[in-house]
This record gives structure tokens, C-alpha cells and sequence, in this order.
């Protein structure tokens, strides 16, 4: 049978995965995003295992919550982006530096 | 091995595979395209932790909408690919490093030693009129109202938020807008003017007027 | 009593209200105006003060004690404005409003022009306002029933006793002399308001009366200072005292006695010789049965007196400003007063200041009408041969010389005569060293007196006299000088008997029986006035006296230039008198360049180094150079954050699972 570990180690793989994705592609906001969206998925097979393996809905009532959430950050993120571009002509995350100290 | 085991890794496999690939492919848009390989295949996972309703709307909302508006994004944006890449293999040993220390860690928490069936008990198996869409239902109307409330409110304000900031301001030297009241009431003067001048011009003023031009 | 109270109230506030409309509505109502309007509430008081006098010295009346308003009572301690009546203060408002009122009447001649400043100033009004205020506020202090009343009084005649040194606004001298009066009045007021502290912290109470009562159940309470134990009465009686020292100028705090003559003539006589400077001497009186308690104190205050009574007398010698003459002689004559109250002979002691009063603002005034002859030059070497020009200024100068010295029959000889025969029989600690000084200060003083006395009006006339018009004052300076010439002969003579038996003030001042020196010579020696006066011829101070005036006579006009040679026989001795015995230099070395030393200090190091440069600017120069460093640390770059998160987790995590 599948174990509640097997769940939960996926959800780590894909969490560690997209960690390891922001440090690669640091350069890159786009897929910093992205890796952020993989981070919330890991979070939500997290709570979606253990709604399933505690028989307890609730769980799931989060993660409709957490995508809600996600979705508007998405939304607003890449509204950000797409401002940055405009403003810049370009998304590496190097130029943006204003809150050096 | 059972079915439901086989069906389980394959979906996890798929997902993890795929989410290697879009942190190490060079475009963007690929990247985009495992992401969503991820997440549907992530989706299979979910349906087999029997959240059904969930994982159909993490493809249909999440992969339809929110990905599709990376995508979309992505594509929209001209995104010098070489220098994104930039430092790419400098950071991959430490990147690595840390990604499996921290997984060690995890693991220590959450594997098999604690959270296997021995400890956990096997999954309820719910009846044949189960539904988990209505399960999900009845909490979220009833004892959640208010903060399904709040996620409506608060999925409004991301959008009106996103049009906010990416609504551009009418800039007159934009042709993508036309003040279509202006072109209307326009008329000959505004676009014409009359200038009386000599009708030829002397050269050698011709060439003091160029000298003085190249000395500013 | 309610005719009492409304009468007292009168009293106290007809000055006042003559005051304020003088002080502020000078420019309306004129000069005219303004002295009428001061004069008149001064007469108002003086009638009714007479009449007080009359109800409570001459027909015994009790005293009384009633407040008039109470300001305020906080944690049981009553603020309120009263009067306490009875001899004592019955006697003082007399003297005070008296001597002020001819003070006033003198001033319409002595102020009348004046080339400081321009005829539209009204500096004639603000003077008559200001002595006017003054007398307010002495009778504010005489007639108190409590220390509030008693401090707001005695700050209020040294706000305006500093107003009228600095009278002669544009001279350097003055204003400068102001500042020293002030300055060294400070001091005084500090241990004073300390004294009243005590007294409130111990005994829980403003009140005169109150205070008095409780005395016998504080008489062996201490006070631990951490070096040893003090009484409590002791400690506040010396703290009450110091406040005299400066308000009554005795040593060391006499410094600035000399200096206020800077002031016109007129607050001369009245603040700086008749009133103000007594209430020290008042005060203590006042006080008595608290200073009888305490041994050390009157030692304290025995000491202090004679000493400056021999020294201040000494001074007076080599003066040549005729107001400096005058202020040393006061300085001295308070001397005598605070010794007298050494030895428990309060009565002999307050008996000088009423005689004293007198004598001492009629020579004042006389110095005052010399002056306006002189066109207000001071220097006693310009004068001479003044007796034929100025008879009615003479026989006053005369008089109040002669009382000055003790000569038999005039007041002062009855004051101070009772001083001295009251520090030989007194056995308290000191009294022997003390009579000594008092003895050889009689001497002193008569050659100084009458010294000044020959050079003014018996030398050969100088070449500023034959070359001057000199004439009388006009009626307004030399009325007053009559009207004083009268008690300062006479009042010794009612007065003596009551001081001797204690008869007087014996419903104010309370001498424990060991120490009623006055009493044993009243029963032992005294045969009357007249005996007194006879006998006066056989004793020992009157022949001293008489031996200072000899001497004057024979240094000054047989043998005039007798006094150059001794001068530049003994110049050390010279010197030093003349610079005061060096408290000036010593006050300026001490306390003036060590204060600016202390205040650079605290200025340079405390404040500048340590609190700003340290403390402010260091604090703020610590967090700017630590953030300097530590805003490395903030890149800007995104992914830095992100990695510190990640950093951060992995860190929590192994910290957890350790």
C-alpha cells in the first residue's frame, strides 16, 4: 500500500527541487515564480496526504484556500513582472538592487 | 507492487522528473511547459490520495489559468535566455548540497520511520456514495463561509491589483492609443502652419550656419 | 477682632496699592502724582500703625494671631496669609513705616533732578514705586504668622533692595553692585529656605504658633547626616541663621552691604541701614524660643556677631565715600544685634534695631542731604568746613553720631549698653571673646563716627567747598532729618526699662531663665534710666567712646597730617582694610573663578565630551557605524534573501532535530 511517508516524501522532492530551482535560476524571475508555485504544490500534496490518511476534509478545505491565495500572488506577481519588464526591458534580478543598504 | 503503488510512482516519478527538467532548461517557456507536465502529474498524485475534487482543479484552474498566464507571460516578454542562465553551473554543487541535506532532514522527519503504515493505519476506504466534492462542500459553506468570503473579496483585489499595475497611462506618443475625440475635432490649423521665407538662401550663410552647428 | 484685622490689613496693603499705581500709572499721574499717592499710603500706615503700637505695647493687648486667607492646604500643611501681632512686630511696623514714610518725604528733595537720565523718564515715579513696594513687603515680613508669608516677604524687600541698588541703571558700578547683592543674598536664601525645609520635614507645620508648640516634643530629635547626628533644632536654627547672615550682612556674607550703597542715599537709609537688613535680626528674634533651645546656634550667632562688629568697625577707618563710612558703621551696629541675640538678650537686640533704625537713617539722610550739597560727590576729603553752610544737616549729623557711639542719654547709648553689660554677664560659650570685641568695637566705632564727622564739617574747608555754592537742603530733606533727630534721641528712654525686665517683648521673645542675662542685670543692677545714664559716665565703653572721639579730633583737625604718616607707617594693615580683609578677592578667586572652572567642566567635559560627544553624538556615531557595516549585508539582490531563508530553514531544522 502507499504510505502517508511516500506522499509526504514527494511533496519533499518537489520542495527541495524548486529550492534547488531558485538557486539555479536566480537570474531568472520568471522561473523563481515558478519554483514558488512548485513550493506551494509540495505544501498542498502535503496537506492533501494527510487529509487523506487522518479522514479529516479539512485538510482539503486548506489547500482550496492556499490556491486561492496562490492564484492571486501568481496573478499579481507576474503583473509585477510585466511591470518590471516595461520598465526595464529586461527581468534579471540582479538589476534589481534599490533595496541594497 | 500493487497497481495502486505502480499508478503512485509513476505519477511521482513523472512529477519529479519533470520538475528537474524545468529548473534546468534554458527557455523559459520550456520551463513553463514541464511545470505544467508537474503539476498535471501532481493532480494524478492527489486523485490518488482521493482528493479528487482538488487535483481536477488544480489541473483546470491552476494548470488552465494560472499557468497558462506564465505561459503566457513568459512567451509575451523578450527574455535574453544566455544571460539567464548566467551562473547556472556555479551554483549547482552547493544548490545540490543543500537540496539533499535538506531533503536529508525532512526525511528524518517525515519518512517511513514515522509516518508508515505501521504508525499512520491504512487510509479510510470511503463507500460508493462518497463524494469527495460535496465533503469539501459542506465545511466550506457552512463553517468556512466567511473566509470563503474573504478569498473571493481577496481573489477581486488580485485582479483588480493586476489591471491596476499593469494598465498602462494614455502616453500621447503611444501610438497603440488614439484620442479618437482629437482626430475628430482637428483641423487645418492646428496641423499647418504658413512660414514666409526668402526663397533661396545664400550658400556661403549656408556654410557659417553648419560651421557654427559643428562648434556647438 | 475685626476692627484689628481690617486695620492690619490697611497696613499692609495701603503701600502697596500706592506702589502700583505709582509703578504703573507713573507717566499719568506725574511726579506729583506719584509721590503724593506713596506718601499717602505710607501716612495711612504709619497712623494706623501708631495706633497698633498703641494697643499692644501701651495697653497690653494680647497677641494676635489670625489668618487671613489660606491659600492652600497640601498633605496638612496650611499656606496662608496672616498676622501674628504682638510687641515685637507691633514695635517693627512702627520703626518700618516711620522711617519710610520720612524716607519718602526726603526722597521728593534728594530725587529731584538727576543727570543719569532724561526729564521724560520716569525714574521719580518708579523710585517712589519701588520704595513704596519695599515697604509693603517688610511689613508683609514683620507681620507674618508663618514661613511662607515670612519667605515671601523676605525675598520680596531683596527683589526690591536689588531693584534699588541698580537704581543708577546705566552705571557699570551699580548694576554690578546689584548683582553681588543678589548673588550673595542667594546664598543666604538657600540656607534659609533649607531652615524652613527642616521645619516643615520635622515639625509639619508653616505656622509660627504651631511651630513654637511642638518644639518641646522635637527638642531631642536628630538629624543623621551620615558623618553624625545634629538637632534637629540646631540645624534649622544655624539654617534660619544663615539666611540672616546674608539678609542682616554678617560675616562672611556682608560683602555686598558696602557695594548697595551703589543706590541712592534714601533705600540707603531705609533698606540698607534702618529695616531690611535687620529683619535677620527681627527674624531671630522671632524665633527665639527655638534659638533658646539650641546652645550650639547661639554660640553660632554670638560669634559670628561680634566678630563682625570689631572687623566691619575697623573698615569703616580707612573709608573716604561718606556712604561707605555710614554702610561699615551699619555693618558693625548689626554686629552688636546679632551678639546680643547670642547671649539670649533678644529684647537688647531688637531694642538696638529700633534705636538703630532711627539714628542710622537720620545719619543716612544727613549723609544724603551732604551729598545734595556736595552735587552728589561722596568723597569725605572734597568736604569740610560744611558746620557754618548746613546747620539743620549738622546737628543732625551730630545727633545720630552721638547715638551712634552709645554717648549717655541719646538711644543708642541705652542699646548698646544693654548689649554690652549683656555679654559680660552672659556665661554662654564665647560671651567673654565676644564682650572683648564689642568693647574695643565701641571705640572703633566712635572714632570712624566722628572722624568722618570733623573731615565733613570741621576741617578746613577744601577748594571744591570755597569755590562752590554750598546752602542747606530745601524743607523736604531737612524736615525728615528733624523728625528723626527726635527718637533717635529720646526713645531709649521709654524703652529701657521694658527691655531690661523683659516686659517688653515678653509676649514674643521667651529666654529660658538660665539665660535671662537681661533679667539678673535688671534685678541686680539696674536703678532706672536715669541711674543708668549716670552711671554710664563711669563706665568703661563710654570712656572708650569718649577716647575714639579725642583721637578723631586730635588725627584729623589739630593734627592733620598725622594720619598720612601712620598710613604709610603700617601699610600692610592699611592695605588689607582697605580691600575689606580680602573676602572680595577671595569670593572672586573661590567662588567666582571656581564656579566658571566647575562650569567650564561640566560645560567642557560633562556635557560636551561625555553627554553630547559620548552619550548623544557617540550613540548615534555607534548605530551609523554599525550600520555601515551591517548594510553590507542588505544587497538588494533578491535571491540573497531567498538563500538566507533557505539558510535559515536548514539551520532551524538541524537545530530541531539535533
Amino acid at each position: 500500500m502507499i504510505m502517508l511517508s511516500d506522499y509526504l516524501l514527494f511533496a519533499a522532492v518537489l520542495f527541495v527541487i524548486s529550492m534547488a530551482g531558485i538557486f539555479l535560476n536566480r537570474k531568472n524571475l520568471v522561473l523563481i515564480l515558478m519554483c514558488i508555485e512548485l513550493m506551494l504544490l509540495a505544501v498542498n500534496t502535503n496537506l492533501v496526504a494527510f487529509s487523506h490518511y487522518l479522514n479529516d476534509v479539512q485538510g482539503q478545505i486548506f489547500v482550496f484556500f492556499i490556491l486561492t491565495v496562490a492564484a492571486a500572488e501568481a496573478a499579481i506577481g507576474l503583473a509585477i513582472l510585466v511591470l518590471v519588464f516595461r520598465h526595464r526591458r529586461q527581468i534579471r534580478v540582479d538589476d534589481l538592487d534599490e533595496l541594497k543598504g | 507492487m500493487s497497481f495502486a503503488q505502480l499508478v503512485f510512482y509513476g505519477f511521482a516519478g513523472i512529477a519529479v522528473l519533470a520538475a528537474v527538467m524545468m529548473i534546468t532548461v534554458r527557455n523559459p517557456v520550456k520551463a513553463a511547459l514541464w511545470l505544467v507536465l508537474t503539476f498535471v502529474s501532481a493532480a494524478g498524485v492527489w486523485l490518488m490520495a482521493q482528493a479528487e475534487f482538488l487535483g481536477l482543479v488544480l489541473i483546470l484552474v491552476y494548470v488552465g489559468a494560472v499557468l497558462v498566464l506564465f505561459l503566457f507571460v513568459v512567451m509575451m516578454l523578450d527574455i535574453n535566455l544566455a544571460e539567464m542562465k548566467e551562473g547556472f553551473a556555479q551554483y549547482l554543487p552547493i544548490g545540490i548540497i543543500v537540496s539533499l541535506v535538506v531533503f536529508g532532514l525532512i526525511y528524518l522527519v517525515v519518512g517511513p520511520e514515522h509516518f508508515g503504515l505501521d504508525k499512520t493505519g491504512l487510509p479510510p476506504v470511503h463507500g460508493e456514495d462518497y463524494s469527495n466534492t460535496k465533503a469539501i462542500a459542506v465545511p466550506l459553506y457552512t463553517q468556512h463561509a466567511y473566509a470563503f468570503v474573504l478569498a473571493a473579496v481577496l481573489l477581486l483585489v488580485g485582479i483588480v491589483a493586476a489591471i491596476a499595475l499593469t494598465l498602462r497611462r494614455r502616453a500621447p506618443s503611444e501610438a497603440l492609443y488614439q484620442d479618437i475625440d482629437a482626430q475628430v475635432r482637428v483641423c487645418a490649423e492646428d496641423r499647418l502652419t504658413m512660414v514666409k521665407m526668402a526663397p533661396e538662401v545664400e550658400p556661403d550663410r549656408v556654410e557659417q550656419g553648419e560651421a557654427e552647428e559643428k562648434r556647438s | 477682632m475685626t476692627a484689628l484685622h481690617t486695620v492690619l490689613t490697611i497696613i499692609l496693603l495701603a503701600p502697596l496699592v500706592g506702589s502700583i499705581i505709582a509703578g504703573l500709572f507713573g507717566r499719568q499721574i506725574g511726579r506729583k502724582g506719584a509721590h503724593t499717592v506713596t506718601i499717602a499710603g505710607v501716612a495711612i500706615s504709619t497712623l494706623l500703625s501708631a495706633w497698633v503700637f498703641w494697643l499692644f505695647i501701651v495697653e497690653g493687648h494680647a497677641p494676635y494671631n489670625a489668618s487671613l486667607y489660606t491659600w492652600m492646604i497640601s498633605d496638612g500643611i496650611k499656606f496662608e496669609i496672616g498676622y501674628l501681632v504682638d510687641s515685637l512686630s507691633a514695635t517693627m511696623i512702627l520703626v518700618v513705616t516711620f522711617v519710610s514714610l520720612m524716607v519718602h518725604i526726603y526722597t521728593i528733595g534728594y530725587m529731584d533732578h538727576d543727570e543719569d537720565y532724561p526729564h521724560d523718564n520716569p525714574y521719580y515715579q518708579r523710585f517712589f514705586s519701588y520704595i513704596s513696594l519695599f515697604t509693603f513687603s517688610m511689613l508683609a515680613l514683620v507681620l507674618a504668622n508663618n514661613f511662607m508669608q515670612l519667605f515671601f516677604g523676605w525675598e520680596a524687600v531683596g527683589l526690591v533692595s536689588y531693584l534699588l541698588i541698580g537704581f543708577y541703571m546705566k552705571r557699570e558700578s551699580a548694576i554690578q553692585a546689584n548683582l553681588k547683592a543678589f548673588l550673595v543674598n542667594r546664598v543666604g536664601d538657600f540656607g534659609f529656605i533649607l531652615g524652613i525645609a527642616v521645619i516643615v520635614m520635622y515639625f509639619g507645620t508653616l505656622d509660627y504658633y504651631e511651630f513654637f508648640a511642638k518644639l518641646d516634643e522635637h527638642k531631642n530629635a536628630t538629624i543623621d547626616f551620615g558623618w553624625g547626628e545634629v538637632s534637629v533644632i540646631t540645624a534649622a536654627t544655624l539654617l534660619l541663621f544663615v539666611g540672616a547672615m546674608g539678609k542682616s550682612a554678617q560675616m562672611p556674607l556682608h560683602v555686598w552691604l558696602p557695594e548697595s550703597m551703589e543706590g541712592p542715599t534714601p533705600i540707603s537709609a531705609l533698606i540698607h541701614a534702618a529695616t531690611m537688613v535687620t529683619a535677620g535680626i527681627f527674624m531671630v528674634a522671632r524665633f527665639s524660643p527655638a534659638y533658646e533651645l539650641s546652645e550650639v546656634a547661639l554660640s553660632v550667632v554670638l560669634l559670628v556677631g561680634a566678630i563682625t562688629a570689631f572687623m566691619m568697625g575697623l573698615l569703616g577707618i580707612v573709608q573716604n565715600d561718606i556712604k561707605r563710612v555710614v554702610a561699615y558703621s551699619t555693618l558693625s551696629q548689626l554686629g552688636y544685634m546679632t551678639a546680643a541675640l547670642g547671649v539670649s538678650a533678644y529684647a537688647a537686640g531688637m531694642f538696638h534695631v529700633v534705636t538703630h533704625a532711627f539714628f542710622k537713617a537720620l545719619l543716612f539722610l544727613a549723609a544724603g542731604s551732604v551729598i545734595i550739597a556736595m552735587h552728589h560727590d561722596q568723597d569725605i576729603r572734597n568736604m569740610g568746613g560744611l558746620k557754618k553752610y548746613m546747620p539743620i544737616t549738622y546737628w543732625a549729623m551730630l545727633i545720630g553720631s552721638l547715638a551712634l557711639i552709645g554717648f549717655p542719654g541719646f538711644s543708642g547709648f541705652f542699646s548698646k549698653d544693654s548689649i554690652l553689660m549683656a555679654t559680660a554677664a552672659s556665661d554662654q560659650f564665647g560671651a567673654g571673646f565676644a564682650h572683648l570685641l564689642l568693647v574695643a568695637g565701641v571705640f572703633v566705632t566712635a572714632f570712624y563716627s566722628f572722624r568722618m564727622f570733623f573731615l565733613v564739617f570741621h576741617a578746613p574747608e577744601s577748594e571744591y567747598v570755597r569755590t562752590h555754592q554750598i546752602h542747606e537742603s530745601p524743607k523736604v530733606v531737612t524736615v525728615p532729618l528733624i523728625l528723626l533727630s527726635i527718637p533717635a534721641v529720646l526713645v531709649g528712654w521709654p524703652m529701657i526699662d521694658g527691655v531690661l525686665s523683659g516686659s517688653y517683648f515678653a509676649d514674643a521673645v521667651k529666654v529660658l531663665p538660665q539665660h535671662d542675662v537681661l533679667r539678673a542685670i535688671y534685678d541686680n543692677d539696674y536703678q532706672g534710666a536715669f541711674a543708668m545714664v549716670l552711671h554710664g559716665f563711669m563706665t568703661l565703653p563710654v570712656w572708650l567712646a569718649f577716647a575714639g572721639v579725642a583721637l578723631a579730633y586730635y588725627l584729623y583737625i589739630i593734627n592733620p597730617s598725622l594720619p598720612g604718616k601712620i598710613q604709610k607707617a603700617c601699610m600692610p594693615c592699611y592695605s588689607m582694610l582697605v580691600s575689606g580683609y580680602g573676602f572680595d578677592r577671595f569670593n572672586e578667586m573661590v567662588f567666582v573663578r571656581g564656579s566658571r572652572r566647575l562650569g567650564e567642566f561640566f560645560w567642557k567635559v560633562i556635557d560636551q565630551t561625555i553627554i553630547d560627544g559620548w552619550i548623544v553624538n557617540g550613540s548615534a556615531n555607534a548605530v551609523s557605524v554599525a550600520a555601515r557595516s551591517w548594510r553590507q549585508i542588505q544587497t538588494g539582490y533578491l535571491y540573497h534573501y531567498a538563500f538566507a531563508m533557505i539558510f535559515g530553514l536548514l539551520v532551524l531544522l538541524l537545530w530541531t532535530l539535533w
